[in-house]
This record gives C-alpha cells, structure tokens and sequence, in this order.
C-alpha cells in the first residue's frame, strides 16, 4: 500500500482541479471538524473515569461499536490505494483487500468474547491475567507500541501527502493540523468522541464510496456486466484476472497470514472491544464490521475499475505511479469538482479518525499497562492514572507530529506490512495462548513476545522490501517481502518451548478458575 | 460465591460441555475460513490459468470467487453469531442459574 508514492505526483499531467483549494472540499472539512470538535466537547463532559476515558463507560451498543471498528480498520490508504491497485493491476487488487477481511472471522471464532470477559482496556489484560503482571506488561507494551508506532508513521506520512494533493496545502502544515486535531479529540473526548469520530466517520466514506460507484455504474446502465467488459475490451481479459502480484508462494501466504492473524492483533482495533457492554455485543459488533468491511472493498473493486473503464489508465497513472488519485479522477470524471471536493474530505476525515484511533491505543498502554502495572505495581488512584493517560495522548500527538516531519518524502510503505506483521508476531500468539492454553507460562508469553516482535523487525530490514527496495542492495539476506511466516512460527514456538520447559503452577490453576469468566462472563467489569 | 460452588460449575458436565462445544465450533469455523484463503492464495499462485475461465460474457472464475469469499466471510461471522445467540447463551443462562 503505497500513499507515500503520492510524493511522485506530477499536476500538470492532468487538467484536473486536484491540488488546488477546493470551495467544496473546504467546507466540509471545516463542517467535519466543527461537528467532531462538538462531539468532543459533549463527550468530555461525560469522561471524568477511567472506564470512560478508554472504554466509553463501556456503554457502546455492539452495532455502534462495529460501525466504529469498520472506522478504525478503513484508512485512507484501503480507500485510495486499493482503489488505486484495482485500477493500475486490476484483479490482484482484489486478493490484497481479501487479505485485510479474513482476519475479522478469526477475531469472531477466537479472540472477542473471551477478551471481553476477562480485560479491562488493553489486550495485555488478558495476556496478564493468570500470569506475573510487571514482564508480562512491558512485553506486551513493546509489542503495542511498536504496532501503533509503525502504523501511525504510514498514517502521517500519507496524511501529508495526501492533504498536500488534494488541498494544496503545505505538507508541514498538513501534519500539524491532523496532530493537533486528533490529540483534540482523545484528550477531551477519550474513547467516547474517538468511538463517534469513527462511526462518523465510517458513514461519510461508505455512503461517499457507494454514490461514486453508483455513479460511475449509471454510465453503465448500472450493470456491472457491461463495466467489466469495457475494461475488457480496453485492457483485454487478463485484467479481470490474476495477474503478478503472486509470484512466490511464500511470500503471498506469509503476507497472507501478516494480514489475517496481525488484524487479531492490532491494539487499537482490540481495546475497542471493552467499549461494549458485555461479550453478546461484542460478537454482534464483530459481524456488523465484518460486513461493513467487506461491502467496502466490494465498493473500492468496483472503483477501481470504473476509474479504469472511464478515466483511463494512463491518466491516472500519469497523476500518481501508484494509482492512488484513480477514486478521486474517478469522483470528478463522475460527480465534478463539487463531488471530488466531497470525496477529498471524506479521505481527510478517514485519516484523522484512524489516527485518533491510534493515539488513544497507545496512550492506554502507556498509562494503563506501564504506568499502573509496572511503575505502581497495580495499585495506582484513578486520579493519577487519568493524569498520565492525558499525558501521554500530549506526548503521543506531538510524536506523530514529529515522526510525520521526520519521515517526510520516505518510502514508508512497508510499514503498514510491518505494523501487521509485528500484530501478527508478538500480540496474536500470546494473546491466543494465553485464552485457550492452560499450561502458557509468564515466560513463554514473554519469550513468545519479545521473539515475535524482535524476528519481525529483524527480518524485515534483511528482506527485498527494505534491504533492496530501500537500501539499495541488490540481493536480499531474507528472501521473502514479508516476515510473518517465519517470525510467527517461531514465536508460537517459542512460546510453547519455553512454557513446557518450566511449567508454572499457579498459573495453571488460576486457569481454571478462569474459565467462569472466560465463558460465563461471571466477574466481568461492567 | 463460594469456593465449592465454583468447583462444582467448573466441574459439572454442563460446563465442561459448553467449553468443550465452543471451541468446536470456534475451532471448525477457523479451520474453514483458513482453508478458504489459504486455498485461494494457492489457486492463484499455482493455476492463475483456470481462474480465467470465463463465466457468461463479463464474469470469469477469479471475480466470483474473489466476491464469493468476501460474502462468505461475512456469512460465516454470521453463522456463528446464530449459533453463540441461540444455543451457547441459553447454555449459559442454565449454568448461571446455579451460581450462588
């Protein structure tokens, strides 16, 4: 997924309006952040607790709640440049968004319910149960912070980029104001203005994207038949079909698994499920984002191609290598500059609700995980929690900020691959083992961890996609692009290793005792 | 609740059963939705040649199988959902009733 390929654009290939200050686009995105910041100001006065900062007072409904993880999971890097694959590599657009679906079954069938029941705000709650709480935090805070770090430097880095586009806007500015805004958001509003941020948020793009297929599709008589052989007859038959995007096995079923078992990992995307009353919402959330998610890359398939069909693909290449202008060519080719500049705000607000998301994740690993459990072993007032927790939304702001700046015109498009495979590596396995395995121990959840996360960066500097593509080598010490397959396997065996080695016994009991909280919800924080 | 009350939930038959029917189904499910993408990785890594196969005059395999699973994985959240509302939470209800 490459937003950071935006930097390449050449405006004066096209006669479009992209890049300028769109009246439209202007408007509502000054309307977007007025509502929001309302939204924020009611929200702060009902997030006085704890369990409300991080959890909303858990008083979400679970179809609020999935709206509001479809929110979390659509960036405007799925919108744009899943759009932007389909209608520069046709089909295997399609096999990179089935990739980012299949992990919501799998958060269904393993980990919802039971993280329900047994944490409080983070996943390393569930992690920490029955095991020692001070090695099990910190890990498991690497682990977190390291996921959200990477993913948050892709979101800044393409937020800049992307604003610069569209609104012709300086890229410092850009970065400054998304900074400012979400850490507006979190700090005042916690979870409660972060959860309806999302839900707006999700609405405006999925209503956005279906008027524009539908639109495009009116061009068509509205048949999908006749749009698939217009691309056909442009392009010929075998961009309706796989193309090379899978080449090696491997690496497609090692990114495969990054996709899948990190979206089951991904902090900000777990904590959201204490913000539902109990583990029956919980499952009902996950099927109304399952479905939301899924309609959505059903919605930027179908982008994809009309952008092909109607705007051509030497246009939109010719305005960005990686066809990531192709949704937006397509909104103006269909609705004008005034739907474009609609479009355009609804990817600046999708990128602002993504990193609030992100920040409010991280800041709870900070104060919830390292403050209360490591520094003040467990015991800690609420009142100096919530002080380091805001504190630490502050610091979070001004390092995305700062990471925005640092990384301005790098190639950071790995590290949405990396962010996932770190999820996938260090934060699934443990948090998997931990739920079904009666004999994991402290140290095999940390070994596990810490080998997870450690192979995943390691590995991921050696490969193609760093080691060649950014150093500059020209042979790679690990062959595959993406290290999930090897550094996931290694981590549950370490995990498991470890653990067998030296049983611990007290953990193994709690586990049973577990098991009514797990199952029965019998003891679960309201 | 008291500490033998506890022993007696985890150790009845039907608390056990409704762990051990959980994970069945949770584990089936998994196993599924694996299979399915792992095999269409497969398919289009070993026989992109078959999933050109075109169906009627727009269509070809790739598209509706690529369609296909997103619709499935949405269907199979679906099902568990149907399953987890109408027997696991009325096995739970039962066992709840038993804690004191």
């Amino acid at each position: 997924m490459s937003l950071n390929l935006l930097l390449q654009i050449s405006p004066e290939a096209t006669p479009s309006t992209l890049g300028t200050a769109n009246p439209v686009s202007i408007a509502i995105f000054f309307l977007f952040v007025a509502v929001t910041l309302y939204i924020t100001y009611w929200a702060a006065k009902k997030t006085k607790t704890g369990s409300e900062f991080y959890a909303a007072g858990r008083n979400i409904s679970g179809f609020q709640n999935g709206l509001a993880l479809a929110g979390d999971y659509m960036s405007a890097a799925s919108f744009l440049g899943i759009a932007g694959m389909v209608a520069t590599k046709g089909y295997d657009g399609l096999i990179y968004s089935i990739g980012f679906l299949v992990g919501w079954p799998l958060i269904m069938f393993l980990v919802a319910e039971p993280l329900r029941n047994l944490g409080k705000y983070t996943f390393a709650d569930v992690v920490a149960f029955r095991l020692k709480q001070r090695p099990i935090r910190i890990a498991a805070a690497a682990g977190s912070l390291l996921t959200i770090a990477f993913y948050l430097i892709a979101q800044m880095v393409g937020a800049g980029s992307l604003i610069k586009t569209l609104f012709g806007l300086d890229y410092e500015i850009a970065v400054v104001v998304v900074g400012v805004v979400m850490t507006s958001y979190v700090l005042f509003g916690g979870m409660l203005a972060t959860t309806w941020v999302q839900i707006i948020k999700a609405v405006l793009l999925l209503s956005g994207a279906s008027i524009l297929v539908l639109l495009a599709l009116a061009k068509f008589n509205f048949s999908p038949a006749e749009l698939f052989l217009s691309v056909k007859s442009q392009y010929g038959a075998d961009m309706l079909a796989p193309g090379g995007f899978i080449t090696n096995p491997f690496d497609a079923l090692s990114l495969g698994l990054a996709l899948m078992l990190g979206t089951a990992g991904l902090p900000h995307i777990l904590m959201r499920f204490y913000t539902v009353p109990d583990d029956k919402a919980a499952r009902k959330s996950v099927f109304v984002a399952t479905g939301f998610i899924g309609y959505f890359y059903v919605l930027t398939f179908f982008i994809g191609f009309a952008a092909l069909a109607l705007v051509g693909k030497d246009a939109i290449v010719a305005l960005d290598k990686g066809g990531n202008m192709a949704a937006l060519l397509l909104a103006e080719n269909t609705g004008g500059s005034a739907f474009l500049g609609f479009i355009a705000s609804v990817a600046f607000a999708t990128i602002l609700a993504v990193v609030a998301g992100l920040t409010l994740s991280g800041a709870s690993t900070i104060s919830h995980d390292l403050y209360v459990h490591v520094v003040k072993r467990g015991v800690s007032d609420e009142k100096g929690e919530m002080k380091v927790a805001k504190r630490a939304t502050i610091f979070l702001g001004i390092l995305a900020v700062a990471l925005g700046l640092m990384f301005k015109g790098q190639n950071v498009a790995f590290m949405v691959g990396l962010a996932f495979s770190i999820a996938a590596s260090a934060n699934f396995p443990a948090l998997l083992m931990s739920i079904i395995w009666k004999g994991f121990t402290t140290k095999g959840a940390v070994w596990c961890m810490v080998t997870g996360a450690t192979l995943a960066l390691i590995l991921i500097v050696l490969s193609p996609t760093v080691w060649v593509d950014i150093m500059g080598n020209s042979e790679a010490i690990f062959p595959l692009k993406n290290p999930t397959i090897v550094s996931m396997t290694l981590a549950f065996v370490v995990g498991i290793v470890v653990s067998l080695v030296q049983p611990e016994k007290e953990a193994a009991d709690l586990f049973e005792s577990e098991k009514l909280r797990t199952y029965l919800g019998h003891g679960s924080e309201k | 609740m008291s500490k033998t009350n506890t022993q007696e939930i985890l150790q009845s038959s039907a608390f056990k059963k409704l762990v051990k029917n959980r994970w069945n189904i949770s584990l089936s499910f998994t196993f599924i939705m694996l299979f399915v993408y792992i095999g269409f990785l497969l398919l289009v890594a070993y026989d992109k040649e078959s999933l050109k196969m075109p169906i009627g005059e727009s269509l070809n395999l790739a598209i509706l199988i690529g369609l296909g699973i997103i619709l499935f994985s949405w269907l199979i959240t679906g099902a568990y959902v149907y399953w987890a509302n109408n027997y696991y939470d009325k096995a739970v209800k039962e066992i709840k009733k038993e804690i004191i």
